[in-house]
């Protein structure tokens, strides 16, 4: 079956949009041509910096005839909708409907319509202008005499020419037959800008993959970066150096060469007194270069790896010289903004904070500040934390943002300030946490263990929330403008996994009082709290489902624990949800939690029915059966045993007591009709079954466990 | 070029001469080669030959040196780079021609950058700027690694879509000239290529202005006097684009659009001013590019009602 060549060869196309410009296209057009009843067998996109291309090979050369039989009016129906049935059909007259009996809503007309199939060569030839021009570009942009005129067409950078070929491997293929804007598809192409700029005439895939190759464009991607890490890796090895890697990097310098020629320069040995993170952030960033370090240090050395898009004439001399001087001059610059930082001390940068907005209705960066400070110092004795380097941390960690070299290089921040602080003598754990204080970013990245780093860090984490919660600007579905799901995993991270244990509304509420903004107030677990708190906890639930959701463990229990009022202690929430599961692997947890359901159930229907709630004492005067007897006597004995065991917090203790239920839960089902004639006994039954529901709400509230 | 200019005038000896051979590069092309404009203004594309010449359906093609002012930049002269005052070179083309990139790339064959001995790359590089009210998208071009010019196709300027689509190539010329004549301080270019006792630097030349202005800039300017400057352009900008419209035009022809945009330019430089002094806070920094944006708008508006920028 014939096979499709498609390229759009344009002006250069930025290197962090080709990936995706070649996965829309092989995706739209693959889309299109099922539409068409075309299956294909297979597709391949690429791109490089000047063209889009596309392989789609086994189409179809026809799409098969469609017959259709399309129902119209009843025989006889008015004139109007014989007409719009003609018209809707394209039949000539009635003659050419047959008419279909129907005894008993009368006979009415059917077209027969037969849609011979189209050539695939037209269907393309109509379906790739469509795709040209909704083709999905993060940004597009009009060039040209043409663009005076509306309807322009808009591409990413200016679109010269357009192969489309399509044909059997064993014949001359047919080129697609359409224009858009004046540039008419054709087979004709262009090689390397400088190496080969003559056209190329392309009939196939093969041939136009091998013809590129030869006029010096390496089509795949992948194959580019292949060679570039390939060769540089081999580079830095011959000297005894090693590749310090970077598939970000990696990524986007083989989106800038079609034709990648890989080469080391180096740089004066006394930069090395930079900080490592600025020398590679100065090198990457502004440069697009590798650098390289000692394989056994992993230190770097004064060494980097460029990557030209040509084969020059003197063997790459110049190039080389070229980048030499840029980056001595990056570097210069580099290195004075660092010794310019040095002279400042993070503490006097601080006032100018009180100029920068963080959010309007949130005050200045000087207020967040001050904020924070507060509240590490308030967090400081719950983490086990020195109070005054908490206070000292949390007072710089900020102050790098405005220094030179993170106004330069953002993705430097927290790391400055480290580098910043120890040089003016700050104890190490207060350095650290101008660092550590931004982390966790997210699922995968480290939580800072040193207790002065976690004050500081809940303590960003827990502003942001509790600020952003108090002016009511919560993530809404895919809305998250100010990463508020990412500070509340952070902070969960922070406590569970370092085993700290935090009241949260506690600490919501005192942190609520820092900002203007108040707040209804309700009643939770026995005491007055700002509903904005409880409501920040149940995000805080959310996010512990999805956590625990994303680890494969039972996220469906975090819900029955935190049924229970007044946990707000992650830790404790998650060792109870911990043991729970364990439980409810067991036979015994299985049996206890379907009586415990049933139990429920029917006290839900119960009380419907009779508009009250049985949550009295039962009175054992009543008990008339062993198995009654025999139920509440286990209930006494394990809510006692169970409270005992939460108490010392243990779980595991607690479930193993409340699985002592299941036997009499069990026998009591079993022997005992709750709904008895007598109203006092089915009364004093139906309390007997709150008192099962009461006794397992010490671990947690089973009704909220999904079967 | 036919034959060899002589020695002091080739481009990697002379920051002159590569000003005069980018010039007859393309005034060969058929540009209007036109003498920077007479006022401070942030960069080439401020020039109306720029800004205002943009706009409207009417073929242009012009090239100009512009001297940039950039108050924030000034290092005291002790930086090796950067300048608070420094050239442009500018070319707009109008419509952009099909083959601008290749008239680029020629372009730097003329100053003596030949495309199969250097690496020779088109970066992506959306530029906009917000107080021209103008956006586009391009590359910045870089030769081993060093950004030598910004290349743009206007798509918006002053508010105001452009058809046709303008192409602007701007070439620092400091920094081109220093790759050219292989220096790595830009106060050790030579300015007149000239050698010994006749050779003048770029130093010579500026040296002396950069460390004056820095103090100036950072340390002396009258902000007081600058508030008002900037409030007195304000005003009269709106009143020469009140005072233009053509009576009994119905607002459909204007005839003061250039007066009027030279007030926004005054505008925009005394901004510049007062934010290297340091007196704008950040959130006044937003409302005070708002002003210059409205009217820069403004101006487009107007411009596109004058003869030179209103329907063919």
């Amino acid at each position: 079956m014939p096979d499709l060549l498609l390229e759009l060869f344009s002006e250069e196309i930025p290197a962090r949009m080709q990936a995706k410009a070649a996965e829309d296209l092989r995706r739209m057009v693959t889309d299109r041509l099922v539409a068409e009843g075309l299956i294909y067998e297979g597709a391949k996109a690429f791109a490089t910096p000047r063209r889009l291309a596309l392989t789609v090979h086994g189409i179809p050369a026809r799409q098969s005839d469609l017959k259709e039989e399309r129902k119209g009016p009843r025989v006889g129906g008015p004139e109007a909708a014989i007409a719009g049935f003609l018209k809707a059909t394209g039949l000539a007259s009635l003659d050419q409907a047959t008419i279909q009996r129907d005894p008993k809503k009368g006979d009415f007309y059917v077209a027969l319509i037969e849609k011979p199939g189209r050539a695939t060569l037209d269907v393309l030839a109509d379906m790739l202008p469509v795709i040209i021009r909704t083709f999905p570009w993060p940004k597009s942009m009009r060039w040209g005499a043409r663009s005076a005129k509306p309807g322009a067409l808009q591409w990413v950078r200016p679109l010269h020419a357009i192969v489309a070929s399509f044909g059997l491997e064993t014949e001359q293929p047919d080129v697609v037959n359409f224009a858009i804007d004046g540039i008419a598809a054709g087979h004709t192409t262009f090689g390397h800008r400088f190496m080969a700029p003559n056209p190329i005439s392309v009939r196939r895939f093969e041939d136009y993959e091998a013809k590129l190759l030869d006029a010096k464009v390496v089509l795949d991607p992948e194959r580019r970066k292949d060679t570039i890490l390939t060769d540089a890796r081999q580079l830095a090895f011959a000297q005894g150096f090693e590749l310090v890697e970077d598939q970000g990097l990696l990524d986007e310098v083989a989106g800038l060469v079609e034709w990648p020629v890989v080469a080391m320069g180096s740089f004066e040995p006394e930069f090395l007194a930079i900080p490592a993170e600025v020398i590679r952030a100065t090198i990457r960033n502004n440069m697009k270069c590798f650098v390289v370090s000692q394989p056994k240090t992993g230190k770097l050395i004064n060494k980097f790896i460029l990557t030209a898009n040509i084969e020059a004439s003197d063997g790459g001399k110049a190039i080389v010289e070229g980048n030499e001087r840029v980056i001595r001059a990056r570097l210069s610059d580099a290195k004075f903004f660092y010794q310019s930082d040095l002279k400042i001390k993070l503490e006097d940068r601080l006032p100018k904070f009180d100029k920068i907005v963080f959010h309007e209705k949130l005050g200045t960066q000087g207020d967040r500040i001050r904020r924070i400070e507060r509240l590490a110092v308030e967090i400081a004795p719950l983490v086990g934390a020195d109070v005054e380097k908490v206070k000292r941390a949390a007072h710089l960690a900020k102050a790098d943002l405005l220094t030179e070299v993170v106004g330069e290089f953002p993705e430097l921040q927290g790391l400055m300030g480290k580098y910043y602080a120890l040089a003016q003598g700050e104890d190490a754990a207060v350095a650290a946490a101008s660092e550590e204080h931004y982390k966790p970013q997210g699922p995968n990245d480290r939580v800072p263990t040193d207790a002065v780093s976690v004050a500081v860090a809940l303590a960003d984490k827990i502003d942001t929330l509790v600020g952003f919660w108090a002016i009511d600007e919560k993530p809404t579905g895919s809305k998250d403008p100010y990463a508020l799901r990412r500070a509340a995993l952070g902070a969960i991270r922070l406590l569970v996994e370092n085993q700290h244990r935090i009241n949260l509304t506690r600490l919501f509420d005192s942190h609520a009082q820092a900002f203007k903004a108040g707040g209804a107030k309700m009643k939770w677990a026995g005491r007055e709290v700002r509903d904005s708190s409880v409501n920040l906890l149940s995000f805080l639930a959310d996010r512990l489902k999805v956590q625990l959701r994303e680890q494969g463990a039972r996220h469906d229990l975090v819900d029955a624990v935190f049924a229970l009022e007044g946990q707000d202690d992650l830790l404790m929430v998650v060792r109870r949800v911990d043991a729970l599961g364990k439980f409810l692997d067991t036979e015994d947890g299985k049996n206890l939690l379907a009586g415990t359901k049933r139990a429920a159930n029917i006290l839900r229907i119960e009380e419907k029915k009779d508009s009250k709630a049985y949550d009295g004492a039962p009175n054992a005067s009543l008990y008339s059966l062993a198995e009654e007897k025999a139920l509440a006597k286990a209930i006494d004995q394990v809510k006692a045993e169970a409270s005992a065991a939460i108490a010392k917090e243990d779980f595991a203790g607690a479930m193993s007591a409340i699985a002592k239920l299941r036997p009499a839960v069990d026998a009591f089902f079993d022997k005992v009709k709750v709904n008895d004639d007598n109203p006092q006994v089915r009364e004093n039954r139906l309390k007997l079954l709150n008192q099962i529901r009461a006794a397992t709400r010490a671990v947690a509230d089973f009704s909220k466990i999904q079967d | 070029m036919d034959s060899l200019p002589p020695a002091h005038m080739r481009p990697e000896r002379s920051f002159q001469g590569l000003i005069l051979t980018l010039q007859r590069y393309w005034a060969d092309y058929g540009c209007v080669i036109l003498q920077p404009y007479d006022m401070e203004v942030g960069a080439g594309t401020f020039h109306p030959a720029t800004t205002l010449r943009a706009l409207g359906p009417k073929p242009w093609n012009a090239a100009y040196v512009q001297p940039s002012r950039r108050p924030k930049d000034g290092c005291y002269g002790e930086n090796p780079n950067r300048l608070q005052h420094y050239y442009q070179f500018q070319v707009i083309l109008k419509p952009s021609p099909p083959d601008i990139q290749d008239l680029y790339l020629k372009s730097l064959a003329a100053i003596g950058v030949d495309s199969h001995l250097h690496d020779i790359r088109f970066v992506e590089d959306d530029w906009e700027s917000p107080t021209l009210g103008a956006w586009g998208l391009g590359w910045e071009c870089w030769c081993d690694g060093m950004e030598v010019s910004q290349f743009t196709y206007f798509q918006q300027v002053a508010g105001v879509e452009c058809a046709p689509v303008a192409g602007e190539l701007t070439y620092g010329l400091e920094r081109l000239a220093m790759y050219v004549q292989g220096v790595d301080r830009v106060y050790d270019l030579n300015f007149n290529g000239h050698d010994g006792a006749e050779r003048v630097s770029y130093g010579d030349v500026f040296l002396q202005a950069e460390q004056e202005f820095s103090r100036h800039n950072f340390e002396y300017s009258d902000a007081e006097m600058l508030f008002k400057q900037f409030a007195m352009a304000e005003e009269a900008c709106k009143k020469y684009l009140e005072a233009g419209w053509k009576s009994g035009s119905n607002r459909k022809e204007h005839l003061m659009a250039l007066p009027a945009y030279d007030q926004c330019i005054k505008a925009s430089h005394v901004f510049n001013l007062l934010d290297a002094r340091g007196v704008i806070s950040v959130t006044e920094r937003q409302s005070y590019i708002m002003r210059v944006r409205e009217l820069a708008k403004a101006c487009g508006e107007a411009w596109v009602h004058t003869e030179a920028g209103g329907a063919a």
